[in-house]
């Protein structure tokens, strides 16, 4: 049998190869670096399932019900009715795999999150992406002794072979050696967020260059949700990108202020006395800009009253953070929070069985547009990811039928325009454009002026014209979007419209980026 | 603040090493070798000392808050984290070298594919679907799963080399995760598995506790595992 290429090897990817080896079928794993490297490990808060740990009478519907609302209606209903569904199992087969999740009396505990009712986010500590990965990874590697999974470290994926509008496979480099390959059969996409648009803006990692979505753009594939970037309320600013101060802090009792008339005011428990501190990111995000706006100064982040015993078994790792980077201690020091863009909801437009709109191709985790409609939860990323990939491989069990005529991989060495990479300036100046036209706050006027001032950008090589096209891609849906959503705000059109309740897809037509919006589905009875 | 960086490159495997030394200026007191190594690679107009021209520097990073072990190098002798070395602690010459024990791939990069291939030999990965959950054993696999691959240990320990039987401590606290979850059937593997790629290869120099970046309690992990796969002394109760 002809293995399946997964590019990328985080969650979503592992989760895509461990399917598909326990059903028997091999794969080829293809990442820049091992998975100890992805940006997975950098998850920190935890991971929802409704397993009611807590004794709150937390249900599915719930968790169903505040992933829509968390993401103001913009996600598919019967995507996250499958996701919120699939949740507990998800969580107990990582208990199985021996993660060590924080636990009391033998079960595991769970926390608050943003956006979210009950207790449902399993964590280890603050650190639950490395902890988790760790033991996905081990897991995999039984399935890589036996021949089932092949790593491709160092290698990269340059581009989707593609014949007659389907995906029949990709073309790889070996990044020590320089040597290209071509392989044949599904594809399926896990290469993460869209970080490289913003280098040093990010919470994410270097290696989510966001190359691939452009180049698969550019190919054909239809992006969607691209005007939602997701800006984390607390992230500090480090050498060389923005640290993310996990959410965990709030969830734990963590409170945002800001000094006014010489007081701290928290504003959040002032304006949102339900959820206070843990509304959903977008609007916390929102609240701390405009706070900022209007009284100057940093917003703080005061966890001086949580209890010795949370800093010890629950943040521990926050606190080392914040010490080593900040020579701040939250136990008595107030943090400078500020928002960081952390999460992108948009990407490659998915179904609900993670197909992209190329036959062949699939697409799962960040990289895919799935699950988080225009705002994403908290602990909704690490159950995404390792769902996605799931799905993904068994749409792609479900749907091969052409298992003959698959030629085996050969090396190829002509000339590949896309190997040669986007240079640094010219990354810079996309980026700068970007953050003018998709800040916080938005507007008609602005993302014109951004629009404009990319079409004045000339790419030097095949790859920084993807990424032209993406960047281009992205404005253009933030400029249709005339309403405000989650994530998206406008401050020309503030009000939430109801006849924008549809996805913002964008395809390539010729040369042109063209924008649609899309209709969601009803929620199907039987999901 | 202003350095010189002194950093010895080599255009692949094959070609003979040398050093390029190139004066770095930031006004970012925070600045950090990764963030400086970015800088410099993303200035095509650099020279360096001797006026010629700065190459794109090959080496490795991702996640630049020390959380995932990609930008490990020798830093003035000092195998750690590019990320996590400032400049500012580091004098005004700042010698960037790759790991020794791993065949260098070009400059500062070097190939640990040896590392993964390790845990493979070893057979790491959970037999049972019932791991113990008990919190000693919970503790062990938190801490345990900690490990970062980043081959910082294996640059200071006086026993490991590459090829030989000894696998240090980069397999040595990955595996201990193992042996706090494993059941019985297990063990016995692990136990075989342990003592001839850990525990008899290990001088005990402990080298490896001081320099981790992710500060791992190496030997508490140590003493724990060598009770359990070498004098089985497991906790009661276990399956």
């Amino acid at each position: 049998m002809h293995p399946v290429y997964i590019i990328g090897a985080g969650l979503a990817g592992l989760s895509a190869a461990l399917t598909l080896a326990e059903q028997g079928r091999p794969s080829v794993l293809v990442s820049l670096q091992p998975s100890e490297r992805a940006q997975s490990v950098l998850a920190e808060g935890g991971i929802n399932a409704a397993l009611d740990t807590m004794g709150e009478g937390d249900t599915v519907e719930d968790h169903y019900n505040d992933t829509l609302r968390g993401g103001v209606w913009l996600a598919d209903p019967n995507a996250v009715a499958a996701l919120t569904a699939g949740a507990p199992d998800v969580v107990r087969r990582l208990a199985a795999m021996g993660v060590p999740f924080n636990r009391e009396d033998g079960h595991i505990v769970q926390r608050n999150f943003g956006g979210q009712k009950h207790k449902r986010t399993a964590y280890a500590r603050s650190s639950t992406g490395k902890i988790l990965m760790n033991a996905v990874i081990d897991v995999v590697r039984r399935h890589e002794a036996a021949g089932l999974v092949t790593r491709l470290p160092h290698h990269e994926c340059l581009r989707l072979l593609t014949e007659e509008g389907r995906c029949i496979g990709v073309r790889i480099r070996d990044t020590y050696t320089g040597a290209m390959t071509d392989g044949f059969g599904r594809v399926i996409l896990c290469t993460g967020g869209l970080c490289g648009l913003f280098p040093g803006h990010t919470t994410g990692t270097t290696q989510n260059t966001g190359d691939v979505t452009a180049m698969a753009f550019s190919l054909g594939a239809a992006l969607a949700g691209l005007e939602m970037l997701q800006y984390h309320p607390t992230t500090v600013g480090i050498a060389g990108k923005r640290c993310l101060v996990t959410e965990a802090a709030r969830g734990e009792g963590g409170r945002l202020c800001i000094r006014r008339d010489g007081a701290l005011w928290y504003f959040m428990e002032e304006k949102y006395p339900e959820l206070k501190n843990l509304m959903p990111r977008d609007v916390v995000a929102r609240e701390m800009y405009f706070v900022r706006r209007d009284l100057g100064g940093s917003v703080l982040l005061d966890m001086t009253s949580l209890p010795e015993a949370t800093w010890e078994n629950k943040l521990s790792d926050l606190r080392e953070e914040l010490m080593h980077y900040l020579s701040l201690d939250p136990k008595k020091d107030l943090i400078p929070v500020e928002e960081g863009i952390h999460y992108f909801m948009g990407g490659i437009d998915t179904d609900i069985g993670h197909r992209t709109s190329l036959p062949g191709l699939y697409a799962a985790g960040e990289c895919a547009c799935q699950y988080h409609g225009a705002n994403r939860l908290g602990g909704n990323s690490l159950l995404g990811a390792l769902f996605g990939g799931q799905t993904a491989a068994q749409s792609v069990m479900g749907d091969v039928h052409d298992d003959d005529d698959v030629p085996a991989p050969r090396p190829f060495t002509g000339e590949e325009p896309l190997a040669a990479p986007v240079s640094a300036a010219f990354a810079e100046a996309v980026c700068e454009i970007l953050l003018g036209g998709m800040g916080i706050v938005r507007s008609e006027a602005g993302l014109t002026a951004a629009l404009d001032a990319l079409s004045a950008l000339t790419p030097g090589n095949a790859r920084e014209r993807c990424r032209l096209r993406l960047a281009e891609a992205m404005l253009t849906a933030a400029r249709a979007r005339r309403e405000s959503r989650g994530a998206h705000y406008r401050e020309d059109w503030p009000q939430t419209d109801e006849s924008f309740r549809k996805t913002a897809v964008a395809e390539m037509q010729g040369d042109a980026v063209t924008i649609t919006f899309r209709p969601l589905p009803e929620r199907r009875e039987t999901s | 603040m202003k350095v010189l960086l002194d950093i010895l490159r080599r255009e692949n495997a094959e070609a003979a090493p040398w050093h390029q030394c190139i004066p770095f200026e930031t006004a970012d007191t925070n600045a950090t070798v990764a963030s400086a190594l970015t800088a410099i690679n993303a200035d095509p107009s650099l020279r360096d000392t001797e006026g010629r021209p700065v190459t794109p520097i090959r080496w490795e990073c991702s996640c630049l808050q020390k959380k995932c072990g990609a930008c490990a190098m020798r830093i003035n002798g000092v195998p750690r984290l590019a990320c996590d070395a400032q400049l500012a602690d580091l004098g005004e010459t700042v010698r960037l070298a790759p790991l020794g024990k791993f065949p260098v791939v070009a400059d500062l990069m070097v190939d640990r594919s040896g590392m993964m291939q390790q845990l493979r030999d070893m057979r790491l990965w959970l037999e049972t679907d019932e791991p113990a959950a008990d919190p000693d054993a919970l503790a062990a696999s938190y801490e345990a799963s900690r490990c970062l691959q980043c081959g910082c240990c294996l640059e200071v320990c006086p026993n490991f080399y590459v090829d030989g039987d000894f696998y240090g401590m980069a397999a040595a606290v990955p595996v201990s995760r193992i042996v706090a979850e494993a059941d019985e059937a297990q063990m016995a593997d692990l136990r075989r598995a342990y003592r001839s790629h850990v525990y008899e290869g290990c001088g005990k120099s402990l080298a490896c506790r001081d320099i981790c970046p992710a500060g791992i309690d190496i030997e508490g992990l140590l003493v724990r595992s060598n009770a359990a796969a070498v004098w089985k002394r497991r906790r009661k109760g276990r399956k």
